[in-house]
């Protein structure tokens, strides 16, 4: 039923370290990414959903860094072969079985080679504003197939041929013409198009989108979530998409993993977290949601009291711990909950289910 | 156009039936506001983006009316231009007055517009702009009680007490700067300004939409206990339909500057009549996995209309799934479909347009 592993978070811990103090941003997450699946990472502003997603591809700004853990790189067959992989030396000393080689991409130098040779080609990452991560100065084309000739051998001509014919599949009208336009002559959804173009022009196992679609109107993000699901049947990539949104989640992910200040709550797949939630959070936070057609009843939204707390006074133990209706006194402020395993794959991290 | 005009007043009053007329808080008519695009050193005009193109809409005292729409619709522009942070380009905003007299403000000055601008207050949308960082809580809160000359002194600082604990917020804080709160926390700052000056009418102009899902629940109940408490009447502006659908009785629909729907909320989510009202409610996306194969959505294609250069006769042709000769030649008026449903599409009648029903329910 599995695909194979594709990306496997152990334990990551990244921290910024600023004057004030160390905010723990991710605080020991972990999760797999299994290939040609679409793995939801849901939660709240300041939750570290994002700074996962940056830390994967060792994009995390300044001043933070990953201190622990590690992000194993399954890299399949068809990637194995392009590029320097020859030259890359397996941190886990165990290139493992024949078919993939094993990449620990928290062990890699921000700046080298080796990480510089899979962004872009073997993962690669859109962003919430499609128009503040184009270049304003630089025209579509010329951004699209800066990538392509980066990690490919192809000439001029070629990548403009294949620059084209990535706009056509994203949806672009007359992208012959396209090729030549500025960022600013484009509307949001357009954008968002080219920054997936731009995603996809080298074929990459992994595509993490952080909140595609968080800056578009309703509409547009159907647009845009169609075209995902699209492109992942015709190019089989993987997706990582972050999101606030429980719709999109709903609608889009095969895996979710629920996370709150920089940990793991909750994962498992879409049909249960959903309609099985364990963790207090999860529950929660599907309830607070309006619904179309079933709001329309509700007198009140069940909301969480409180707010997420401040990065530099965290609470001990559970993070949920004092938003949590199940708190219980002495334990949850006490022990920092691990992961309890509840089969098929189900992992929750609340000691409500020590015992099973 | 003067077809139009008929239209809307007769849509104004006969919308609630006779007896409800006399409950009208706010009537808008035929409200316009163009934006000129000048272009050359003299800065000549050469055209206009019809932000707000000729709507037509009433708010009735007590109710919450929802204005829904994608970006670029008018919705900020209308509200605002209600608010009179904007002069109009043409029609009438008509706010009942305590005697119960229909005062246009769109020709008053600045003076004039000063007792009206206690009665009509607005809530923005983004927390961490729309206050002053250099202003202690108790100044956010309490000048619009000073410069009214509502209270100084330790009253004022009475006032903003209560304010404060109505909302949500302690006391205590009153001295800090708003960089001390949370997102959530300025939006309840940000409201109880709002509501400082015992205010008619709000006009909350995407107010949760930048708030995390766990806080918006906070706001959103907050928001409606206030209503019941001080009897408010919000205009609530919104490009969140599950937002619209839990917080509003009626709602209205725009596309490109104009009114494409008006109905209670109910009405419009179970039977849509305009295509485009279809079309957003499909795209929404429904927290509910196992609704994922159920549900065909409609993807519209294209962008949203230019409203410098909108397209000829419906606005929303070039992407109605519906689309016939007639509706790229004649634009349609807003009509009454139902009783008190009213759409912009030649073909409403005809059409069997799919809502959203109370089916979604999560298990």
């Amino acid at each position: 039923m599995d695909t194979p592993v594709l990306i496997e978070i152990k334990n990551l811990k990244t921290h910024f370290f600023l004057d004030e103090g160390t905010v723990q941003a991710v605080n020991g997450v972990d999760f797999t990414i299994h290939q040609h699946k679409t793995l939801c990472v849901v939660g709240e502003s300041g939750c570290g959903k994002s700074v996962t997603a940056r830390s994967i591809l060792q994009i995390v700004d300044q001043p933070g860094r990953i201190v622990e853990g590690e992000i194993l790189y399954h890299r399949p067959d068809r990637l194995s072969g392009v590029g320097l992989s020859e030259e890359l030396p397996s941190p886990n000393g165990a290139g493992g079985s024949s078919s993939t080689e094993i990449i620990d991409l928290a062990a890699l130098d921000p700046r080298g080679r080796q990480i510089r040779e899979i962004r872009g080609q073997d993962i690669s990452m859109i962003f919430q504003e499609p128009m503040t991560s184009l270049s304003p100065i630089h025209t579509v084309g010329n951004q699209i197939t800066e990538a392509i000739k980066l990690h490919t051998d192809m000439l001029d001509d070629e990548a403009d041929e294949h620059a084209i014919e990535l706009l056509r599949r994203v949806g672009i009208p007359r992208p012959a013409e396209r090729l030549e336009t500025y960022p600013f002559e484009l509307s949001g959804g357009m954008r968002q198009r080219v920054m997936i173009a731009m995603a996809l022009s080298c074929n990459p196992a992994l595509l993490i989108a952080d909140e595609p679609t968080t800056a578009v109107d309703v509409t547009t993000q159907a647009q845009i979530l169609e075209l995902l699901e699209e492109l992942q049947d015709d190019f089989g990539m993987a997706i990582m998409l972050i999101t606030h949104d429980l719709g999109v989640v709903a609608e889009m992910a095969d895996d979710v993993v629920v996370m709150y200040l920089g940990q793991v709550a909750e994962r498992g797949d879409v049909e249960s977290i959903f309609h099985d939630p364990k963790h207090p959070y999860t529950q929660a936070l599907l309830k607070s949601i309006p619904k179309l057609g079933v709001s329309r009843t509700m007198q009140r939204l069940d909301s969480i009291r409180g707010m997420v707390p401040d990065p530099y006074n965290r609470p001990t133990g559970c993070m949920f711990g004092p938003r949590c209706d199940h708190f219980m006194p002495g334990r949850c402020d006490a022990i920092n909950p691990p992961a309890i395993q509840l089969g098929d794959g189900r992992e929750v991290h609340c000691l409500l289910y020590e015992d099973e | 156009m003067s077809a139009q005009l008929t239209n809307g007043s007769q849509h104004s009053t006969s919308a609630n039936g006779s007896a409800a007329a006399d409950n009208v808080l706010l009537e808008v008519k035929n409200l316009q506001k163009w934006f000129p695009i000048t272009a050359g050193f003299f800065r000549r005009t050469i055209g206009h983006v019809k932000a707000v193109d000729d709507i037509s809409f009433h708010v009735l005292q007590g109710e919450t009316v929802g204005l829904v729409g994608e970006s670029g619709c008018g919705k900020t522009t209308a509200g605002r231009c209600i608010l009179r942070a904007y002069d109009l380009t043409g029609g009438q905003v008509l706010l009942q007055d305590h005697d119960g007299k229909m005062v246009d403000l769109g020709p008053l000055n600045n003076n004039e517009m000063k007792p009206y601008r206690q009665q009509v207050r607005m809530i923005f949308q983004d927390p961490f702009n729309s206050l002053n960082p250099r202003m202690p809580v108790i100044d956010i809160v309490g000048d619009p009680l000073k410069i009214n000359k509502v209270a100084t002194g330790k009253e004022l600082e009475d006032r903003v007490a209560s304010l404060l604990a109505r909302v949500g917020l302690r006391p205590e804080y009153m001295r800090r700067y708003p960089h001390a709160f949370s997102g959530g926390e300025r939006q309840r700052i940000g409201i109880a300004r709002a509501l400082a000056l015992d205010p008619r009418l709000v006009v909350a102009d995407e107010a949760v939409s930048a708030l995390d899902v766990s806080v918006r629940a906070q706001i959103l109940n907050l928001i409606k206990d206030l209503q019941e408490e001080f009897n408010l009447t919000y205009l609530f502006v919104s490009h969140d339909l599950s937002v619209i659908e839990y917080i509003c009785d009626r709602v209205v629909v725009m596309y490109v500057g104009k009114i494409v729907e008006v109905a209670e909320t109910e009405e419009l989510f179970a039977q849509p009549f305009h295509p485009y009202t279809e079309a957003l409610l499909s795209a929404v996306p429904n927290p509910d996995p196992r609704m994922r194969q159920q549900k065909s959505r409609i993807v519209l294609e294209g962008d949203v209309a230019d409203p410098a250069n909108p397209p000829s006769g419906c606005y929303f042709h070039p992407r109605c799934r519906y689309v016939q000769d007639r509706c790229s030649l004649e634009t349609p008026d807003l009509r009454e479909i139902a009783p008190g449903h009213y759409a912009a599409c030649h073909y409403a009648e005809e059409l069997t347009l799919t809502g959203v029903t109370a089916s979604g329910e999560l298990g």
